[in-house]
């Protein structure tokens, strides 16, 4: 047997993973919703796709990462 | 439907002499000439596996003597793999460490030349070989399914399930970029380009569905797995760009944007939940994880120097 999965996955120096069908309001209160099996959420506040991770939490120096 | 490329040697001379022939049996006991035959070779032999093509019988990939030439052809693609290989490195643990491992990797980048600086000719360029992998994208991988424990099936299947559309087939991300191709002018049919393809991309996709057709390696193909998903999301950015900077059509763009995204997930729970759950019940495939992800940039930085060399641009 195996643990249940979690929903919400904070990764170590990146974003929030969420699985499932959710809506994320942005800072300006707009609202995205999810449209794959998981979605990456930006924690870093640097993603040119915010909501949305994309990757650019890797560029920053490992103490700026979330 | 797909029709055999053309050959590049004495070796894949006689495989598709025979392919063309059934019922013949025409000799393929010769040895590859090149490293371009025998990767050619090799290519038509696992098409066997997937699609086929519209000459030849689908019996033929049962075919004794065939399967002699692609097991002799595999092997020598990875001896050749291992002997390059660094090993594992040291003091690092996969799952926690490969993403900094790969940081730490400095190779060529076409998607930066792609960004800032590539004509639209060169792209055209990188796009025909990047299609003889981009028509079947994920599929190697998905070989590998029923081959894992439980955790990592299930961790696999989320995230080929995205790949494949999440059952759309107008999201599925080889049709993606079909449809990228023919409205930049390309022929969006799977193994169009083959003929072109360089024998470094030939290598790269070989090297993926040997991954996959082989039990044995399946530490290998989810590692490179892991490699490849890494290596994705910031370059996507950077051909999106690039593409838009040239004025390429917005379905092209699109393919490219919708990595940005998917591929920040997939780089995650590639790692941590594929990788990871394999590891977790046969940690002793850790060795061949980190021989896979090695490959993939291995490969990649081979096709990347290949291509800039023959535009005249440094590496």
């Amino acid at each position: 047997m195996t643990d249940s999965r979690p929903d919400v996955v904070l990764c170590p120096g990146g974003p929030m993973l969420l699985r499932g069908e959710h809506v994320v309001h942005d800072e300006e209160g707009g609202e995205h919703h999810t449209t794959r099996p998981v979605s990456a959420v930006c924690r870093c506040g640097k993603s040119a796709s915010k909501p949305w991770c994309d990757g650019t939490h890797k560029l920053l120096p490992p103490k700026l990462r979330p | 439907m797909t029709t055999l490329p053309k050959p590049r040697g004495e070796l894949s001379d006689a495989v598709l002499a025979r392919l063309r022939d059934a019922g013949q049996s025409r000799p393929v006991d010769v040895e590859a000439e090149s490293a371009d035959d025998a990767a050619i070779s090799l290519w038509v032999l696992h098409e066997l596996s997937y699609r086929g093509f519209d000459d030849v019988e689908d019996d033929a990939e049962r075919d004794p003597d065939l399967l002699r030439v692609r097991f002799d052809l595999e092997d020598r693609l990875e001896s050749e793999l291992r002997a390059r290989w660094p090993g594992v490195p040291e003091g690092r643990e996969l799952v926690g460490d490969l993403h900094q491992w790969i940081a730490e990797h400095d190779g060529p980048s076409l998607a930066r030349h792609v960004q800032t600086e590539a004509t639209e000719e060169q792209v055209l360029d990188l796009l025909r070989f990047r299609s003889v992998y981009h028509l079947k994208e994920a599929d190697p991988t998905t070989w590998v399914i029923p081959r894992l424990p439980v955790e990592a099936t299930a961790a696999l299947v989320e995230l080929q399930y995205d790949e494949y559309g999440v059952g759309d087939p107008a999201r599925l991300h080889a049709e993606l970029f079909a449809r990228g191709m023919e409205a930049s002018g390309l022929r969006p049919e799977y193994g169009a380009y083959v003929d072109e393809a360089p024998v470094e991309f030939l290598e790269q996709n070989n090297a993926l569905s040997m991954f996959g057709l082989q039990r044995r390696l399946r530490g290998a193909a989810l590692g490179h797995l892991a490699a490849f998903e890494a290596t994705s999301s910031l370059p996507s950015r950077r051909m999106a760009q690039g593409l838009q900077r040239l004025g390429f059509p917005a379905e092209m763009v699109g393919y490219y944007a919708e990595h940005v995204e998917a591929d920040a997930v997939h780089e995650q729970t590639a790692l941590r939940d594929v990788c990871g759950g394999l590891l977790r019940a046969e940690p002793r495939l850790e060795p061949d994880m980190w021989f896979g992800a090695w490959a993939c940039l291995d490969l990649e930085d081979r096709s990347a120097h290949r291509l800039l060399a023959s535009w005249g641009v440094a590496a």
